[in-house]
């Protein structure tokens, strides 16, 4: 073992005292989770295993009843999106406080929003990949199509609300002992305001209802991801800090 | 280089530290000695500023905590008993990461530099899940000097290694430790406590109980004067 490079170096490293921006933590935090998702793939299958194996149990308890298969479409939808993302954000979350590597973000010289950032991020296009998955299978299942083009807003901003209030929800979850069940119990009922407004919006947009009729959705969507992801924002230092 | 005075830190209703007050000078090495549930563990989580002390002062390179955490935290280095790695990427990964949230100019020659310091340059492209404990323990000192920091904390790093992983283990604290760092380590390991220490402190009952340079200390009458203090028995 040759430590030689190590004892020439100087005392203290002037990158050492550089503040690593919010932008960059944040990037490196969804680099790294989306590398290590790459490798191990727990997290994105177990919850594509069972948003699919929702979708079917839905799709079959709806076989006789078109009407109602199709009217319930957007609430399948979003419900099984919802639950599969709270199986996602409680492995997320709960594989950095297992490791010890929440500690390990929270030693490093940035602000504690980059790691809500980063996570967020993270969170956000797992549950974005398993939405463009689940959107086929539904289209076929339910024999209604989803490929409409405001279809896309209404997810991006019903998913972003929901992975950054869940985000911060999992994070004070994980220091608990029985998390699996405290995340839900109280994910669910913050996360109704984002889930009623994303129902409808994509109700009305299936049933061919014109844009403006729907804005008013949209709007609240848009009004409660901003009210959610700040809130979070300013109490995520004091949920991660003992 | 750390200054605590008087650090004070509840849980609930349970004081773990009743007033810490501990010096440890620039460049000098302190292993910090005390029995399970002493609350080593605390008063140098206090320090790395992940938790928030309930009372007193501290203050690292003359930077007061928890006011100036953001920049405290650069000058850091720190190794738990816990890697704080990812076993899904590889030790090059990891380090890759680590130098990206430090925001490290050139971070593929210090990473270099690092892993051939702790022997692992010939398996940094393995994930760290393959890795054994005492391998582990190697990349998580890799991980800690990455930023070349002033200030080493070491809590219990010889945690579930066997004898020549810890030996290994010793061997690269000692050459990363003689380089000017500040170190304070917190074990009740003796022998492998005072081996490299410049001075020793004994925490017990929230309080620093005891404090004594390392020079004129053998295993044998410190681990008397420590069965002294913590009431505790059988401790070489």
């Amino acid at each position: 073992m040759t430590l030689e490079a190590e004892k020439q170096r100087p005392a203290i490293h002037p990158a050492a005292r550089r503040p690593t921006s919010l932008f960059r933590a944040a990037a490196a935090i969804v680099w790294k989770d989306l590398r290590a998702e790459w490798r191990s793939k727990e997290t994105v299958s177990a919850m594509l295993v069972f948003a699919l194996l929702a979708i079917m149990v839905f799709s079959f308890a709806l076989e006789f009843d078109r009407t109602g298969r199709e009217a319930s479409s957007a609430g399948v939808l979003w419900a099984t999106l919802v639950f599969a993302g709270t199986l996602g954000l409680g492995r997320s979350l709960g594989r950095e406080k297992d490791q010890g590597c929440l500690d390990g973000l929270l030693l490093t010289p940035v602000d504690r929003s980059a790691l809500y950032f980063g996570k967020l991020a993270g969170n956000f296009i797992f549950m974005g990949v398993v939405a463009l998955i689940l959107l086929p299978v539904m289209s076929v299942l339910f024999d209604v199509s989803f490929f409409r083009p405001l279809i896309v807003p209404a997810l991006i901003l019903g998913i972003l609300g929901y992975a950054g209030v869940g985000t911060l929800i999992a994070s004070m979850s994980i220091y608990t002992r029985g998390r699996e069940v405290l995340l839900p119990i109280l994910l669910l009922p913050i996360a109704l305001s984002i889930l009623i407004p994303a129902v409808r919006a994509t109700r009305g947009l299936l049933e061919g209802i014109p844009f403006d009729e729907l804005l008013v959705w949209f709007n609240m969507l848009a009004a409660t991801n901003v009210i959610y992801i700040a809130l979070a924002y300013m109490l995520f230092d004091f949920v991660v800090e003992e | 280089m750390i200054e605590a005075r008087g650090v004070i830190k509840v849980f609930g209703l349970r004081p773990v530290l009743r007033g810490v007050t501990l010096t440890v000078g620039e460049g000098e090495f302190l292993t910090l000695f005390g029995p399970n549930g002493a609350g080593k563990t605390t008063f140098l989580r206090i320090v790395a500023t992940i938790s928030r002390p309930t009372g007193g002062q501290i203050a690292v390179a003359g930077l007061p905590l928890p006011a100036r955490a953001d920049a405290v935290r650069g000058l850091l280095g720190v190794v738990s008993h816990q890697p704080l790695l990812y076993g899904d990427l590889s030790a090059e990964e990891n380090l890759r990461f680590y130098a990206r949230m430090y925001n490290l100019r050139q971070p593929a020659e210090r990473i270099r530099e690092v892993l051939k310091a702790v022997g692992l340059h010939r398996r940094a492209a393995d994930l760290v899940r393959t890795y054994s404990r005492g391998m582990q323990q190697r990349l998580a000192i890799a991980r800690a000097i990455l930023h070349d920091p002033p200030v080493l904390l070491l809590d219990e790093p010889y945690t579930g290694l066997d004898q020549d992983a810890a030996a290994t283990l010793d061997e690269v604290l000692h050459e990363v430790a003689t380089r000017g760092r500040t170190v304070l380590m917190t074990t009740h390991n003796i022998s492998r406590g005072l081996g490299l220490a410049h001075r020793v402190a004994i925490l017990s009952g929230g309080q620093i109980a005891y404090e004594a340079p390392r020079d004129g200390l053998d295993v044998v009458t410190f681990a008397d004067t420590y069965a002294e203090v913590t009431g505790m028995a059988g401790v070489r």
